[in-house]
């Protein structure tokens, strides 16, 4: 029992860290309604950033700040040079120059900051927490619970940004109908320039977790896959969605990770590890049968 | 007559090529309905789009003329300015949020002012006294009201804007011939109580007439004809061409070829 828990309290911990990432898509998604493919290279960019302004020394939070700025700035160029010229035009076309703009910053990240990988050390250490390990017996890594407190404020902050003020109401409404929310005077370039820019704060906080635990590198563009069965489950447009389907797709694939393979190996012989790695997707195969605009996500509303 | 709202001779491309207003003048008296009428392709919503510049989102562009809204210049603002300045746009097809609810939808339309929060309660309230089924429909998303409801949510959300002049493009698109007469006397409402000025697309010609002071119509891009509405409802061509009706009467589709008025007008 134990260890069930320790294994679902790992599991919850770095599924929290997938929220995270998702958690850039869903903004971009909802204000613009279109799958942001480059919010991986995002991620990517905003931590190579990060790293090369310590590099240069400055302290972590000025580093953080600075990382920031480039981002925003990031955000607003994106919508000048890409964004602008997209309105009205089918989600299809948004995408594809999403593409284009994966590509561009995969291609930019590194002549920037160059491309060894480096160390990131943000001061959390990955080490069990002794109290819980001394009172019960299970390993806790303090990072994984400060990266979950980090990830749930964000989540929390986004969440009521979104329901209750002007600009999140604006938001939604931009995601629903460029034309219509253009007409009753919305400034389109504002609205997609700041959400560029919080999807780019989002980045740096997932780059910066995800690269202190990995270490910076291209790999982290690939973090944007992981967040992919945690969107299709919390579904693409819910800020506390995301966090959910992290939670879920993390638990359940350290779950199946521990507790299939010998049952497995029971019925077929053989060996079954590394389902970890692909049990998310079956994950997400299986729920888009049952519910496709996942568990929090907006329904297609059609009329007939 | 005084212009507030005046169009001097504009002419519109889309896309470089596609010429679609050519040279289309026309006036909006303050405290006035007045219709912009025509059949499909006429040009009607390109003309509201020219005032209300969501043109350039379609990649249509105005090449000629201008346009003027008390006395300055408006074709080269944002919609967001223009919005600001007293002049929105109603579009064709109701647009509403269909993910937000009745009420976040009107209260998107107040996007572009700074109100307290007790002044936007009370923006609110004004806006269901005028439409009293949306306050029923408050809760529900704007995906799933009916096609009136829609219809009014549209208006109500102009209206949030505080508006002097809302360019009203075919309100009763898709409507039942009851719910079309109850938006028509909203609209009567508003201008009278409100001051509310309108310009009004519409292809149903016999109810805009009604509704409307003044009317214009369009074709190919072009006013053929304009006059007071009462002036127009009597007018033979409009009534041969527009209402369906003949000088022996409502004209049966049995006869429709025997004998076709020509237009008295060049196209």
């Amino acid at each position: 029992m134990q260890f069930f828990l320790e294994v679902l309290i790992g599991g919850l911990l770095s599924g929290v860290m997938y929220s995270l990432v998702a958690l850039g898509f869903v903004l971009i998604f909802k204000a613009s309604g279109v799958f942001n493919f480059a919010q991986g290279a995002m991620v990517f960019f905003a931590a190579l950033s990060l790293v090369g302004f310590m590099e240069k020394g400055a302290p972590l939070w000025l580093a953080f700040v600075l990382a920031f700025v480039v981002m925003t700035l990031f955000g607003i160029a994106t919508e000048k040079f890409v964004l602008r010229k997209m309105v009205n035009q089918p989600p299809i076309a948004l995408f594809m120059a999403t593409i284009g703009l994966a590509f561009f910053v995969e291609g930019l990240a590194p002549l920037l900051w160059g491309n060894a990988v480096r160390p990131l050390d943000i001061g959390l250490v990955d080490e069990p927490i002794p109290w819980i390990l001394d009172n019960w017996n299970m390993v806790i890594s303090s990072f994984d619970l400060a990266a979950a407190g980090i990830a749930f404020a964000l989540v929390a902050v986004l969440a009521l940004f979104f329901q209750y003020t002007r600009v999140g109401r604006a938001l939604r409404a931009v995601a629903d109908d460029h034309q219509a929310a253009l007409s009753i005077g919305i400034p389109l370039q504002h609205i997609w320039a700041l959400v560029w820019a919080v999807a780019g704060f989002v980045a740096l906080v997932a780059g910066m977790l995800w690269g202190s635990r990995n270490g910076v590198q291209f790999a982290l563009t690939f973090t944007a896959l992981k967040a992919l069965p945690v969107l299709i489950l919390g579904g693409f447009t819910s800020v506390p969605g995301a966090i959910v389907g992290g939670l879920i797709i993390g638990a359940s694939e350290k779950l199946a990770e521990i507790y299939i393979p010998p049952v497995m190996a029971g019925w077929f012989g053989g060996n079954f590890g590394g389902i970890e790695g692909w049990f998310p997707y079956v994950l997400a195969l299986l729920f888009l049968l049952v519910r496709p605009e996942g568990l929090f996500g907006e329904k297609h509303i059609d009329r007939v | 007559m005084s212009a507030y709202l005046s169009i001097n001779n504009i002419e519109v491309i889309y896309d470089h090529v596609i010429l679609v207003l050519k040279g289309v003048s026309l006036e909006v008296p303050q405290g006035k309905i007045v219709a912009l009428l025509g059949a499909n392709g006429a040009g009607k919503t390109t003309t509201l789009k020219a005032i209300s510049n969501l043109l350039r989102a379609e990649r249509g562009e105005v090449t000629k003329g201008d346009i003027q809204f008390k006395q300055r210049r408006v074709d080269q603002l944002t919609p967001n300015e223009l919005v600001r300045g007293g002049v929105i746009q109603v579009m064709e097809g109701r647009h509403c949020f269909a993910h937000l609810t009745v009420e976040e939808n009107l209260l998107t339309g107040a996007y572009t002012r700074t109100q307290s929060r007790a002044e936007q309660k009370a923006s609110l309230e004004k806006v269901y006294q005028y439409f009293p089924r949306l306050k029923q429909r408050r809760g529900s998303q704007a995906g799933y009201t009916s096609g009136g409801e829609q219809q009014m949510t549209a208006i109500g959300r102009a209206l949030m804007a505080n508006p002097e002049m809302i360019l009203l493009d075919e309100p009763s698109m898709g409507l039942a011939p009851q719910i079309v007469e109850e938006i028509f006397e909203i609209v009567r409402d508003l201008n009278q109580r409100e001051k509310v000025s309108f310009l009004l697309a519409e292809q149903n010609t016999m109810v805009a007439l009604r509704y409307a002071d003044f009317g214009y119509i369009l074709e190919n891009g072009r006013v053929v004809m304009e006059g007071e509405a009462a002036e127009l409802r009597s007018n033979e061509d409009v009534k041969e061409f527009y209402l369906g009706l003949s000088s022996q009467g409502r004209k049966s589709f049995r006869e429709v070829k025997h004998y076709r008025r020509r237009k008295r007008w060049l196209a």
